[in-house]
C-alpha cells in the first residue's frame, strides 16, 4: 500500500508537471494562443526532476547496495569465514539506518509487511521448494513434521505462559500486558525461521539429515504460525478463548496446510502441462515457472491459507515434469533467475532488518527481553530433547545428542517474526512496541550469538559434514536395485510397508501422471537411464573443457578403458555383426561441442529470432527419432574409446539438451536412406588428432554423391578390439575422409567448410 | 505368541530366537506368513514364491525368488541351489534384513555391512564362482530396465559397461592396454559400496508389527 500510494503521488506530480510544458508546445505549434498567466521563460534544456523516477530509482538503489555488499563480504575472505553473511548485512542495515538517521531524513519503514511477505519472501522460499531434496525429505518426514508442528506449538505455550507469568510478577510494571497477548507473542516468536535458517546453514555445511531436519521444520512451521496467529489476534479483542475455539483452531490448522499443499500442488500440475506444450516457444519457459509459483503463493494467501507449503507444493510437484519438458537452457535459466533473487531477497532482508531497528520505535523493557531471549533458548532446548526422545523410539537412524544440539541450537529466529510484529493493530495491542523491541532483541541474538558460533561449535563437536562425493553410476545402480529388492521382499512378507506403497506411487506416476504431463516419448525414460546421460554428458563436458577440446587422449582421466573389461573375442563371422559394445553418442557429443565451440562463422549467418530463440530440430522431431533411432543403433563402427564411459543413445531428452548447449542445428543429419547401411572410411596412413573425425560423414556418405571416399565393409568392424592396432583394413582412431580429395573436410570438424554446408544446412526435418 | 499349528513350538522358536536375534513374536509372525505362502506344508518351494501378485510387477522378481534358494544365503558353505527350503531356512534369509541395533560397535558394524553386501553380491554373481562378470553385470542392469521398453535394452549394455569402468578405473587404477579385468571381486565390491550406507538402508520395518494388518508407511 505504501509503494502503491508513493506511485500514485509521483504520478500526480508528472502530471502536473507535464502540463504547463504541454501548453508551452501548443503555444509554439498553434496560432498564437498565449495563456494570459503564462510567462515564457527559457525552454529548459536539462531539468532534474527526481520525483518522476523516485520509487523505481530507490527499489534499484537498494538491490544495488544489497548486491554490492554481497560482493564486498566475499572479497574479504577473513571477514566472511568468522562472521556469517546475515550478521554483516545487519550491520550494514543499521549503518545504513545510522546514516539516514543523521541526514535527517525519516527512515523509511522499508520492512512494510506487505513488502516483505508479497516479495522479499516468496523468492527464497521458491528456491528451497524447487530446489527441495525430494528424498531425505520424505524419509525424515514424520520427524520434520513432529518438530515443526508439536516443537512449535510447545514453544508458544511454553513461552507465551512463562511470560505471562512473569509479567504478573509484581515490581515489572508490566502487569498490563494479558494472557492472551502474550500467547500471541510467543507465537509470533517461536516458528524457526526458514530465511535465518537458510543464511547460517548453508555457510557450515553438515550433513544432510540435520540440514533438511531443522530446514524443513523452518518451512512446515508456517502453518502452525499462520493459525495460532490468526487465532490469538481474532481472539485477544474478546479476551477469552473458549474450548470451541480451539477446537476450530484444530481444525482450521488442518484446513490452512492441506490447503495450502492442495492449492501448491494444483498450480504445480497446471505449470507441469503448460510446459508439455512449450516446444516452440521456449524463451517464455522459465517464466511459467516463475509466474505459477508466485499466483500459488497469492491464491494460498488470499484464503489465509500458508502462503509457504502453496509454494513449496508447487515447487515440488512441477519440478520433475517440468524438467523433463523444458530445453536445457531453460532450465539454466530458472536455476539461475531463482538463486539470483533468492539472494537478493535474503540481502535485502537483512538490511532492512537493520535499518528497521535504527528506525524503531523501541520500547525498551530489561524484564521482558531478557526473559523472552532466556526463555526462548530454554523451551527450544527442551523442546528438542523431549521430541528426540519420542521419536528416536520410531526411528532407525536414531538422532544422537551431537544431533540434538545442532538442531536445538540452529533453531534461528528471522525476519518473518519481525513483519508478523509489524501487523499486529496499534490499538488492540499498545505493547506492540515492546513486542517488536523483544522480538529483534531475540533475532539479533540468534542470528549474532547463534550464528556466528554454531560452525566452530560443529567443529568441535566434530559432527559429520556434507559429504561432497560424487554419485556413482555404481550407487545409482545399486539403489535402485536395493528399492526394488526390499519392495519385493515386503510383499514376500505380506506387509504394506513404505516401500510398498513408494513403489504403487511410482507406478501410478509412470503409467498415469508422466503420460500427461510429459511431452512426447520422454515419460518412459526411467530413472536410470536419465541419469547415467546426465553423468556421460557431464563428463563430456569436463573432458572438453579440460583438454581444450584438442588433444583428447591427454584428457583421459582414467586409466582404464573399454578393452580392458571386454574379453577378448574371434571377430564375428563377415555375415554378422557383433553388438555394439558401447554406442558413439558419446563421441558424437564431444564432436559437436567441439564444432559448436571452434565454430564461428556459421553462428555468425544465422539469424536471430527473438521469439524462437534457437531453432531445435531435435526436440521437436522427436517421434521421428524414435523411428530413425533402430537404424541409428545399427551403427556399428570400429571407433577409438578416448572415453572411458560409453555414449549414450543421442536421443534421450538429457542428450537432446546437450545437443541445445552446443550447436543445435545441422550436425544430426539422419536422413532417410535407402539402405541401412553405414560407411565408414579409414584413412590407414595418417592416424590423426581426433578433432578431424568427422562424424558427419557417416550420415551423409549415405546420401553423398562421388566424393571419392571408399566404403567399408562390415568385416572390418571389430568391436572388440577398442585400441589395439590392428593389421592392415583397421584404422586406430575412428574415420575421415580420404586424404585430400576435399580439402575442406581435413580442417578441423568445427569448419568443415563451404562445401559441407549445403548439406548440413538441411532441416532435420524434411 | 507360539504358533498353535504341529510344527514349530515355543521350545524350537526359542532356539531359533537365539540364533538369528529375532524376537519371539517376531519368529510367531513370519512364521504365520510362512504358513500362508505354503499352504501350511513344511516346505517352500519357488512356485509359491512365484505365486505372490504383488511381486509380479517387480523387475528383478526371478532374482530376489532365486536368492531364497541359493544355498549361499543359507549360512552353508557350498554353492548351488535347492529346491524347497523349510521355514528356519526361509528365517535366515530374512536375517539378512535386519535393521542395524543401536549400539553396535565398530567392529560388529561392520561385521553387519558384510553380511548384507555378501547377499548382493550373491544375487548379482549368479555362477557362484566369486566375481561378478561382465556378462553377470549386464543381465543386473537390463533386468532392472526390463520394464523400460527397447529404450532400456539398448541402454541397458552401456551403462554396465560405464560401471564395470568405474569399478576398474576404481580398484585397480591404471591398467595396461592388454590387462585384463574378469570381474568384480567381493572386496572390490565392499570397496565401491563404501559410501553406501547399506546397513540402514536394507532394512524391512515389517518385524514388528503382525504381518496380517496392513501398515500404511509409516517413515522413519
Amino acid at each position: 500500500m505504501l509503494l502503491s500510494r508513493m506511485v500514485f503521488a509521483s504520478l500526480l506530480q508528472y502530471l502536473e508537471r507535464l502540463h504547463p510544458s504541454q501548453i508551452a508546445n501548443e503555444s509554439c505549434l498553434a496560432s498564437h494562443h498565449v495563456h494570459p498567466n503564462y510567462t515564457k521563460k527559457a525552454f529548459p534544456v536539462l531539468s532534474l526532476d527526481y520525483h518522476h523516477i523516485q520509487v523505481p530509482f530507490e527499489i534499484s538503489l537498494w538491490v544495488l547496495l544489497a548486491s554490492l555488499m554481497k560482493l564486498g563480504f566475499h572479497l574479504i575472505p577473513q571477514l566472511s569465514s568468522i562472521v556469517p553473511e546475515s550478521c554483516l548485512l545487519i550491520v550494514v542495515g543499521l549503518l545504513v539506518g545510522g546514516l539516514i538517521k543523521l541526514a535527517g531524513e525519516e527512515v523509511p519503514p522499508v520492512l512494510d509487511s506487505n513488502l516483505f511477505f508479497l516479495c522479499l519472501l516468496p523468492p527464497i522460499i521458491l528456491d528451497a521448494g524447487y530446489f527441495l531434496p525430494i528424498r531425505p525429505f520424505m524419509e525424515n518426514i514424520g520427524t520434520i513434521l513432529m518438530f515443526a508442528v508439536v516443537g512449535t506449538l510447545w514453544n508458544a505455550f511454553f513461552v507465551g505462559g512463562l511470560l505471562y507469568a512473569v509479567c504478573q510478577i509484581e515490581g515489572t510494571y508490566l502487569s498490563q500486558v494479558e494472557l492472551l497477548p502474550c500467547l500471541l507473542f510467543g507465537s509470533i516468536i517461536s516458528a524457526v525461521d526458514p530465511v535465518a535458517v537458510l543464511a547460517v546453514f548453508e555457510e557450515i555445511h553438515i550433513n544432510e539429515l540435520l540440514h533438511i531436519l531443522v530446514f524443513g521444520e523452518s518451512l512446515l512451521n508456517d502453518a502452525v504460525t499462520v493459525v495460532l496467529y490468526h487465532l490469538f489476534e481474532e481472539y485477544s479483542g474478546a479476551g477469552e478463548v473458549t474450548p470451541m475455539d480451539v477446537v476450530l483452531g484444530v481444525i482450521c490448522f488442518l484446513i490452512v496446510s492441506l490447503g495450502g499443499i492442495a492449492v501448491g500442488a494444483i498450480y504445480g500440475i497446471l505449470a507441469a502441462f503448460t510446459s508439455r506444450f512449450t516446444s516452440h516457444t521456449r524463451v517464455i519457459e522459465p517464466l511459467f515457472v516463475f509466474v505459477y509459483s508466485y499466483m500459488a503463493y497469492l491464491s494460498a494467501e488470499m484464503f489465509h491459507l500458508s502462503g509457504i507449503m502453496a509454494l513449496i507444493a508447487c515447487g515440488a510437484v512441477m519440478r520433475p515434469y517440468v524438467e523433463a519438458n523444458i530445453s536445457h537452457k531453460s532450465h539454466t535459466t530458472v536455476k539461475y533467475f531463482l538463486k539470483m533473487w533468492s539472494s537478493v531477497s535474503e540481502t535485502l532482508i537483512f538490511i532492512f532488518l537493520g535499518v528497521a531497528t535504527v528506525a524503531g520505535p523501541h520500547a525498551w523493557n530489561w524484564t521482558f527481553v531478557s526473559v523472552t531471549v532466556i526463555l526462548c533458548l530454554v523451551s527450544r532446548v527442551i523442546g528438542v530433547v523431549g521430541l528426540t526422545f519420542i521419536i528416536n523410539k520410531f526411528r532407525i537412524v536414531k538422532l544422537t545428542t551431537k544431533d540434538q544440539f545442532i538442531v536445538a541450537y540452529g533453531g534461528l529466529r528471522g525476519a518473518i517474526a519481525f513483519s508478523l510484529g509489524y501487523l499486529l493493530d496499534k490499538n488492540l495491542f499498545p505493547m506492540r512496541t515492546m513486542f517488536l523491541t523483544a522480538i529483534i532483541t531475540e533475532i539479533f541474538f540468534t542470528v549474532f550469538v547463534q550464528g556466528m558460533t554454531i560452525k566452530p561449535l560443529v567443529d568441535l563437536l566434530a559432527v559429520k559434514k556434507k559429504q561432497e562425493a560424487k554419485r556413482s553410476i555404481n550407487e545409482e545402480i545399486h539403489t535402485q536395485f536395493l528399492d526394488h529388492l526390499l519392495t519385493g521382499i515386503e510383499d514376500i512378507c505380506g506387509h504394506y510397508g513404505h516401500h510398498h506403497w513408494k513403489d504403487k506411487l511410482n507406478r501410478f506416476n509412470k503409467k498415469y501422471i508422466k503420460k500427461c504431463l510429459i511431452a512426447g516419448e520422454r515419460y518412459k525414460e526411467p530413472q536410470l537411464i536419465a541419469f547415467y546421460h546426465k553423468m556421460e554428458f557431464k563428463q563430456a563436458i569436463e573432458l572438453v573443457e579440460s583438454g581444450g577440446g584438442v588433444k583428447l587422449p591427454s584428457a583421459v582421466p582414467s586409466q582404464v578403458s573399454m578393452q580392458n573389461i571386454q574379453p577378448k573375442k574371434l571377430p564375428p563371422p563377415v555375415a554378422e555383426r557383433a553388438l555394439p559394445q558401447f554406442t558413439k553418442g558419446r563421441e558424437e557429443e564431444i564432436r559437436k561441442i567441439l564444432r559448436s565451440n571452434l565454430q564461428k562463422t556459421r553462428q555468425r549467418l544465422r539469424s536471430y529470432n527473438r521469439h524462437t530463440l534457437v531453432a531445435d530440430p531435435f526436440e521437436d522431431g522427436w517421434n521421428d527419432f524414435i523411428l530413425k533411432k533402430q537404424r541409428l543403433i545399427e551403427l556399428e563402427k570400429k571407433m577409438s574409446n578416448y572415453l572411458t564411459v560409453p555414449g549414450a543413445t543421442p536421443d534421450s531428452p538429457t542428450m537432446c539438451r546437450a545437443r541445445l548447449a552446443s550447436d543445435p542445428n545441422a550436425f544430426y543429419n539422419i536422413k532417410a536412406s535407402s539402405d541401412g547401411v553405414p560407411t565408414i572410411q579409414v584413412d590407414l596412413a595418417s592416424p590423426q588428432s581426433p578433432d578431424s573425425v568427422n562424424m558427419l560423414n557417416e550420415f551423409s556418405k549415405r546420401g553423398a554423391t562421388g566424393q571419392g571416399l571408399g566404403q567399408r565393409e562390415g568385416a572390418d568392424r571389430d568391436e572388440d578390439q577398442g585400441l589395439m592396432m590392428k593389421p592392415a583394413g583397421k584404422g586406430e582412431k575412428g574415420e575421415e575422409e580420404g586424404g585430400n580429395k576435399n580439402p575442406g573436410l581435413m580442417r578441423c570438424l568445427s569448419d568443415p567448410g563451404p562445401s559441407n554446408e549445403d548439406e548440413e544446412d538441411e532441416p532435420f526435418l524434411p | 505368541m507360539g504358533a498353535s499349528q504341529s510344527a514349530g513350538t515355543e521350545h524350537e522358536f526359542q532356539d531359533l530366537a537365539d540364533r538369528t536375534g529375532f524376537s519371539l513374536e517376531q519368529i510367531g509372525n513370519i512364521n504365520k506368513r510362512f504358513r500362508q505362502l505354503t499352504n501350511n506344508e513344511e516346505t517352500l518351494s519357488r512356485e509359491d514364491l512365484a505365486s505372490i501378485p504383488a511381486l509380479d510387477n517387480n523387475p528383478i522378481r526371478a532374482q530376489i525368488i532365486n536368492a531364497f534358494f541359493d544355498k549361499r544365503n543359507l549360512h552353508q558353505n557350498e554353492t548351488g541351489t535347492v529346491q524347497e527350503i523349510g521355514f528356519e531356512e526361509f528365517l535366515l534369509v530374512m536375517t539378512h534384513f535386519r535393521p542395524a541395533a543401536m549400539g553396535l560397535t565398530e567392529e560388529e558394524r561392520e561385521n553387519l555391512r558384510r553380511e548384507k553386501l555378501r547377499f548382493l553380491f550373491n544375487m548379482h554373481d549368479t555362477d557362484s564362482d566369486g566375481t561378478i562378470t561382465l556378462e553377470e553385470y549386464r543381465w543386473v542392469v537390463e533386468e532392472l530396465l526390463s520394464k523400460a521398453g527397447i529404450i532400456g535394452q539398448e541402454t541397458a549394455k552401456a551403462i554396465a559397461d560405464a560401471a564395470m569402468l568405474e569399478v576398474a578405473g576404481t580398484t585397480r587404477g591404471k591398467m595396461e592396454p592388454d590387462e585384463f579385468y574378469e570381474g568384480i571381486t567381493f572386496e572390490n565390491f565392499l570397496q565401491i559400496l563404501k559410501t553406501f550406507d547399506i546397513e540402514t538402508r536394507m532394512h524391512v520395518r515389517f518385524l514388528n508389527m503382525d504381518t496380517a494388518t496392513l501398515r500404511c508407511g509409516k517413515s522413519k
